[in-house]
């Protein structure tokens, strides 16, 4: 289901292109926000919960009487998300105030309108244009200009600072993250994103799925590379600096609350997912199953993207609670001086094993 | 908005910022993220703890003590207690020099918890936190068993201690131990010998054996710079002399001599030795009655005392002059955590922001010592 059919679909497109247009991407768009809301819920229960179970406590629990978070804990995300909604919403007096409305759904947009490109399962793809990656590539940056706006529209130092820090950061992980993905180009031979997960099926080695991840040392590699770069353009822990509560308060964020901070949340985990997803489509077999031929269907392609997705989330959690935070100018160096100079060798590596295996 | 500066940004961080320990105020001069000037202003929790003491007698001091390093309370009773004993030159029981020491010394494996625990939530690592906490927490319930209070106990008292021991007190103190002493290798995998955090914090805010001297810094900070000074060894008290402890020194293993992970890591050794002074301890504590020296009235003779013990902090020191009456005429209290806040400016000039941060974790403070 993509929206190319969804306006073939349509009986009177060739008259009203436009009207056929945007109603068809508002049918794609819909699903989409409710797929982010409620994987959102999932994912906070799931922050909660697996850091309770690494701290030795028992995170929410939905005991005794009156209002409580439900069975296990289950309602604490819907509270949460409550609380933030009903929250007084603050625009501090020396704030340039249109920018400081503006910025949270810039970042939110950011990771929005990257789930276009991707491909859930063999059916399901909002749009599989021919320049997937490059347009993921290039639009999952946009939110740093939202959170430059947040940072400087805040007036407040601690603002700033996370701002030009974040600014600093996402811009730099791009590039080895690109850098990363270029082997996958070269090995399949398409920028898009179905077509990468097509050319993943069957067996390699003989025993092992056809996944990019598989297909020799380089890709091998490239995929951590990826990660890593993914979970530092999600400003997460130990790439975190941006929002480093010790240092910055809550970095660009410092300002915001109810409603505009939970924006801001959402495209946090919208973007958790969105590196995941990239990292399976294009290294970890994207809606194929692991054991090639075994609950293979399009149905269970959606079940395989989304589990897939979920445990790379769920390493992303890991991180987290494990890692302690590194500083600005080591972010940048390893960035620099170790991710960057291993994804140009590999980028030979890979040209020179395809000419001699491949 | 407005004309752009090309001079040196302020920053307030706190009093109300997340790892600041407490209500401090730190002026920062800062040029980006390199910093080049820290200011520490103090003051925020001043609740004239010397001058009370002077309208007061001198049991009812020690409540006092107890409100001022509020992390390491049994500590600031223990010194006190020891310096007006000095004073009146009273002995006091074998059994009550036992109980002192093995309750100084939990709570010190206490306060260390909590020092080390913070740090890694200052460097950015949650977990250790928690985990640390969950231990300290078990000592709070013995010392709640002991005297009722989990953080201001009023437990020693001039010539003895409140209370004795509750029924199968020695067997808790010994399940936790053994609970306890595994743990440490714990934290030693989870967050001392983690590569971020050797990253964040070896050759970070060096602090050179002369210039600690030359502050004043004691206690952990000083043994972290290289420096062998532990009260306990060198200017003994009570009956710390039967012990057989060793005094961890910073050794630059990950960086260089007197840098943040040497003053963390010492803070580490030093429970290992605490733990394993309690053990000596409740294995040759003797009965006895605790109550027998508690003088009916507390009216030492005219002079003075300089007295000064090893809190988890350092050198704490009271300075008590005596009129001969039953109020103090005066009595000055050395905190060891001002020290080592003054040095904070000296040792982090030209590090970055975060840093900062990190340096001041390491330094262990508590506010409520400092402002008194």
């Amino acid at each position: 289901m993509t929206v190319d059919n969804l306006i073939n679909w349509f009986p009177f497109g060739a008259e009203w292109p436009v009207i056929t247009f945007v109603t068809a991407v508002l049918i794609c768009a819909i699903p989409v926000f409710l797929f982010i809301a409620v994987y959102a819920l999932v994912a906070i229960y799931g922050e909660l919960k697996i850091s309770s179970f690494m701290q030795d406590k028992v995170g929410p629990m939905g005991q005794g009487v009156g209002l409580h978070a439900g069975k296990w804990g289950l309602l604490q995300p819907v509270a949460d998300a409550l609380k933030l909604i009903l929250k007084e919403d603050i625009i501090p007096e020396s704030a340039d105030k249109k920018l400081f409305i503006l910025a949270p759904f810039v970042v939110f947009v950011g990771a929005f309108i990257t789930f276009a490109a991707l491909p859930f399962s063999q059916e399901i793809i909002v749009a599989d244009m021919n320049i997937g990656v490059f347009y993921i590539l290039a639009v999952s940056s946009l939110g740093v200009i939202g959170i430059i706006l947040a940072g400087w529209s805040s007036n407040n130092k601690w603002s700033l600072y996370g701002a030009m820090r974040s600014a600093a950061q996402i811009i730099s992980y791009e590039i080895p993250a690109g850098l990363s993905i270029i082997p996958i180009v070269m090995l399949t031979g398409t920028l898009s994103m179905q077509g990468i997960i097509v050319s993943q099926q069957g067996i390699i080695w003989g025993f092992l799925p056809n996944w990019i991840i598989f297909n020799n040392p380089f890709t091998f590699i490239a995929f951590f590379i990826f990660f890593i770069s993914g979970v530092a353009e999600c400003n997460r822990t130990p790439f975190d600096i941006p929002e480093a509560e010790s240092e910055l308060v809550a970095g660009a964020f410092t300002e915001y609350s109810g409603m505009r901070y939970a924006f801001f949340f959402l495209s946090e985990y919208a973007n958790m997912f969105v590196v995941s997803g990239v990292a399976v489509a294009a290294f970890l077999g994207g809606w194929n199953s692991p054991i090639p031929g075994f609950m293979d269907s399009p149905s269970w392609g959606l079940f395989w993207f989304i589990g897939k997705s979920m445990s790379l989330i769920f390493l992303m959690i890991w991180f987290r609670w494990t890692f302690p935070r590194l500083r600005v100018d080591q972010l940048m160096s390893v960035c620099w001086k170790v991710l960057l100079p291993i994804s140009f060798v590999n980028i030979f590596g890979v040209g020179i094993w395809n000419l001699l295996v491949g | 908005m407005g004309v752009v500066h090309g001079d040196l940004m302020t920053l307030n961080i706190g009093p109300q910022h997340p790892s600041t320990h407490g209500v401090l105020r730190l002026k920062v001069k800062t040029d980006g993220e390199i910093v080049s000037e820290v200011e520490p202003y103090i003051g925020y929790l001043h609740r004239c703890f010397e001058k009370h003491c002077e309208n007061v007698t001198y049991d009812q001091v020690i409540p006092y003590t107890d409100r001022c390093d509020y992390i390491a309370s049994m500590n600031n009773n223990f010194g006190y207690a020891v310096a007006v004993e000095e004073l009146m030159k009273i002995k006091v029981p074998e059994r009550v020099e036992y109980i002192r020491v093995i309750v100084a010394e939990l709570n010190r494996i206490a306060s260390h918890l909590l020092a080390l625990g913070t740090y890694g939530l200052d460097v950015g690592a949650f977990t250790p936190f928690l985990y640390m906490f969950r231990d300290r927490e078990r000592i709070l319930d013995i010392f709640e068993a002991l005297c009722g209070a989990r953080l201001l106990y009023n437990y020693i008292w001039v010539g003895g201690v409140s209370h004795d021991f509750p029924n199968e007190f020695v067997e808790t103190v010994y399940s936790f131990l053994d609970y306890f002493e595994p743990k440490i290798k714990e934290y030693n995998e989870l967050l001392t010998y983690n590569k971020i955090f050797i990253e964040r914090t070896a050759d970070v805010g060096v602090m050179p054996p002369e210039v600690a001297i030359s502050y004043g810094v004691s206690g952990p900070n000083l043994r972290g710079s290289g420096v062998k000074w532990d009260i306990r060894k060198n200017e003994t008290y009570s009956i710390y002399e039967k012990f057989d402890f060793d005094i961890p020194v910073g050794s630059g293993i990950m960086g260089t001599v007197g840098d943040c992970w040497d003053r963390y890591y010492v803070r580490m050794q030093e429970m290992v030795q605490s733990a394993k002074i309690v053990r000596q301890a409740l294995k040759t504590i003797p009965a006895g009655n605790v109550h027998q020296a508690l003088p009916k009235k507390i009216r030492p003779p005219k002079g003075f005392i300089y007295k000064r013990t090893e809190s988890p902090r350092g050198d704490l020191a009271y300075y008590i002059v005596s009129d001969g009456s039953p109020i103090p005429f005066r009595l000055k209290m050395r905190s060891p955590a001002f020290t080592a806040l003054s040095v904070l400016g000296e040792i982090s000039q030209g590090w970055m922001m975060s840093d900062v941060i990190a340096i001041l974790g390491s330094l262990d403070i508590v506010l409520g010592e400092i402002d008194r």
